[in-house]
């Protein structure tokens, strides 16, 4: 980076802070503690709270709810380096993301990578204003780690195609305004090239959704039925039968998003946390040596995946990145997360247990707990991750 | 700043693995212990390594060096670890240049730094005691006797320290074991009177000492840095040690994984490359993220040292933990999948396994930085 460009930096970085501590407000500082905190945007939406709608409001009108997508789409054209900047300094002082969305996480990379003109206008800057909401539609019964066994058919007719089937694990189905979703339009193709992607409304006749219990005694999940749904076939992104590949680059920006989706960084030490429940000795330090090492081992290994997030996006940057990089921080974030929660069990101790106290927010802790587990299922299995690692990057030999 | 490397530094590390694949592969261990060589390294060697200005890579370039960072030392440290070459690099280059930089007044700096960048100087730094790394408990005793200081009692594992010019002790003037106050450091002839130093021959066939003093005197001049509060400076010299050493490991690290993951695909049992067993292929899988995010955390520990010494405590122990665990992950892993031959001598993997032991105990272990980590986010 030359002097310039660094000096530029520089004062991008003091312009973005006093900007950041005139417009965000106090209250979103905190970390989110409920799902009521994180504003999802979409037809149906509402604000939990006036600071929420101030705080989307003003990033969303300096295009910094997308700050890295092109300013004619409705983000912020920031470069790398100045979203890296922006990101170190909204974590600085703590501020939640203005928007939580499936179209910034997931459609919004995969649009700008393989949409035409067409579907970029209509689709990029509803997402980043937060006026359509998406889900994804993806695995089904019999297609979960081995996803491109899908069957949910797309037949032609005329300009439409109709699709026929259901889809499982759709994240917030019933929430959604729209879906991007894989259906196979060429059934005697092999299994990965007759599969295209292909968006439409859930308001679409044909349409359902039916919300799934877990065993965190919420529905995140729905299964998600297709009948005889009409979908004109402009709505195909990148090529009809070739959606296989927008599905794989997108599912890079999925494991992307649920590596990062630990608390790191945020909030108190763990260790601390742990001790308002266990105690402390005479030393000040956690009255629990065992439990005390293993949160110390936690912390080194999160410090540790924090920098190496850190570096993917630089190596992303230098266009030295292993494309199937993801798949590696998807395992390993995923993993730690679980860990993360296993420790804030066994530190809370009875006091994690309750389940619908006012005192226990309605079991808050066991319930994140418990969701945590599928963190290492949705996106790609720990096994299938690793096993892309063993294939894509060591080039290890079989199957 | 980004962690990768610029292109600068991807230059320094093509020159000295260039250097280093080159004359000093494991053979050049190997022969060294096998022909029980007294030095314990080679002076050839490191007479290339000065005049490609390696020796003084840390050394201001007022006193004759390359004025570089900690980052590049970094990047020839894990060029050491790839072939295990045994190297004053690590004692004279890195910690004692360091310390004499970083604690010496002009005249210290002056005599002793072109000396290292000319490679004609080799220094090290005498902290350890016990077992353990354990620097606020050194116990070695200096007391003022008229114009100077009497030093009395005993050092291990120091590095290089039957070759050494020039000793840097550790040493306590005040207080109890324990205490952060009332550390001093010394500048010590090893030629002095009263100085016996017995080089213990370690399981990874690098140089180490034990060094005894027996009321050695030194002068006042001798004092490093400010007598009684040497923790400070000692606590910045160890941690940038810690990251170099952090570096060794991770090339050692990466090093023992590319051969393990070259002889899964070259191995056969049961008529398949046993790299086709899924139980392999994971293991190797999860290797290879730990061993990549270990070099994300070393790489955030020497920019943290580059940046400010003082500020780098946490991100050095992180890097230092991760290090040791990786390091001893992957060479067991490495043994383990290279079945009978990785338990062989004539098999080169041993090595690796033998020095990943010893780079674990320099400057504190896992165990020991993670400690350090709790105490810092104060629980």
């Amino acid at each position: 980076m030359s002097d310039t460009e660094t000096a530029d930096l520089e004062i991008f970085r003091n312009e973005t802070r006093i900007w950041l501590e005139a417009n965000c407000p106090p209250e979103m500082r905190k970390p989110a503690t409920s799902d009521a905190d994180v504003f999802w945007g979409g037809r149906n939406a509402k604000f939990s709270s006036e600071p929420q709608r101030i705080w989307f409001e003003r990033m969303r009108d300096k295009g910094w709810t997308v700050p890295d997508w092109p300013k004619e789409y409705g983000g912020g054209g920031l470069s790398a380096a100045e979203h890296k900047v922006l990101r170190a300094e909204m974590a600085r002082i703590g501020a939640r993301p203005p928007l939580s969305s499936f179209g910034i996480w997931m459609l919004g990379p995969a649009l700008l990578k393989y949409g035409n003109d067409a579907q970029k206008k209509e689709h990029l800057p509803k997402i980043a204003a937060g006026e359509i909401r998406w889900c994804q539609g993806y695995s089904e019964p019999n297609a979960g780690s081995d996803l491109a066994s899908l069957q949910t058919r797309a037949e032609s007719d005329g300009d439409d195609f109709i699709i026929n089937g259901q889809k499982i694990w759709t994240s917030y189905a019933n929430y959604a305004d729209w879906i991007f979703c894989l259906v196979r339009t060429d059934p005697t193709a092999k299994k990965h090239d007759g599969i295209s992607f292909i968006l439409f409304d859930m308001t679409s006749k044909g349409v359902s959704t039916k919300p799934i219990l877990l065993i965190s005694g919420y529905s995140p999940f729905c299964e998600t039925f297709f009948d005889n749904v009409r979908v004109p076939k402009s709505n195909v992104v990148g090529t009809i039968n070739r959606g296989w590949d927008v599905a794989k680059y997108l599912l890079q920006h999925e494991r992307a998003m649920i590596s990062g989706m630990g608390e790191r960084g945020v909030g108190r030490p763990l260790g601390q946390i742990a001790a308002d429940s266990v105690g402390t000795d005479g030393q000040g330090r956690l009255d629990d040596a065992m439990l005390r090492g293993q949160i110390a081992r936690f912390d080194v290994d999160e410090a540790a995946l924090a920098a190496c997030a850190e570096r993917a996006v630089d190596l992303a940057k230098a266009g030295q990145a292993h494309p199937a990089f993801s798949s590696a921080m998807k395992y390993y974030g995923t993993e730690l997360n679980k860990r993360r929660h296993e420790i804030l069990m066994s530190a809370g101790g009875v006091d994690a247990l309750e389940w619908e106290s006012e005192r226990s927010r309605q079991g808050a802790r066991p319930r994140a707990w418990l969701r945590t587990k599928a963190n290492s299922i949705e996106g790609g299995t720990s096994e299938v991750m690793l096993g892309i690692v063993a294939k894509r990057i060591l080039d290890l030999p079989g199957a | 700043m980004a962690l990768v490397l610029t292109e600068e530094q991807s230059m320094l590390r093509d020159s000295a693995r260039g250097l280093i694949s080159d004359k000093a592969p494991v053979s050049h261990l190997r022969h060294l212990r096998d022909s029980k060589d007294r030095t314990g390294f080679s002076k050839e060697l490191w007479h290339s390594f000065a005049e490609m200005g390696f020796a003084g890579l840390l050394v201001p370039e007022e006193f004759g060096g390359s004025g570089l960072g900690h980052v590049e030392a970094g990047v020839v440290m894990e060029e050491i670890g790839r072939t295990l070459m045994p190297s004053p690099f690590l004692a004279t280059s890195v910690v004692a240049a360091s310390a004499l930089n970083r604690g010496g007044n002009s005249a210290q700096r002056s005599e002793y730094l072109p000396k290292i960048a000319g490679g004609s100087l080799l220094a090290t730094l005498a902290i350890d005691e016990g077992a353990k790394h354990r620097p606020l408990h050194t116990g070695l005793q200096a007391v003022r006797a008229g114009n100077g200081f009497k030093l009395s009692g005993a050092k291990a594992l120091v590095v290089d320290g039957h070759v050494a010019d020039l000793l840097i002790v550790a040493a306590r003037t005040t207080g109890a074991a324990g205490e952060r106050e009332g550390l001093t450091l010394f500048l010590v002839n090893p030629a002095a009177k009263g100085v016996a130093i017995e080089r213990t021959i370690m399981v990874d066939a690098h140089n180490a000492a034990r060094i005894e003093f027996a009321n050695v005197e030194v002068n006042a001049d001798s004092v490093l840095g400010e007598v009684d509060q040497g923790a400070t400076l000692l606590d910045g010299v160890l941690d940038i040690g810690r990251g170099a050493v952090a570096a060794e490991m991770v090339g050692l690290s990466e090093e023992v994984f590319g051969r393990t993951v070259e002889y899964l695909k070259s191995r056969k049992q049961f008529g398949k490359l046993i790299g086709e067993f899924q139980a392999l292929q994971h293991r190797a899988a999860e290797l290879y993220v730990d061993i990549e995010i270990t070099r994300a955390a070393v790489m955030k520990a020497l920019q943290a040292l580059d940046g400010d010494v003082a500020k780098a405590a946490s991100a050095v122990a992180v890097a230092k933990a991760r290090a040791g665990t990786t390091a001893t992950r992957a060479v067991q892993e490495g043994v383990q999948m290279h079945g009978g031959m990785g338990m062989t001598d004539q098999f080169d993997i041993g090595f690796f396994m033998k020095r990943a032991r010893v780079c674990e105990e320099l400057f504190g272990d896992a165990n020991y930085h993670t400690e350090q980590l709790a105490r810092a986010r104060g629980y």
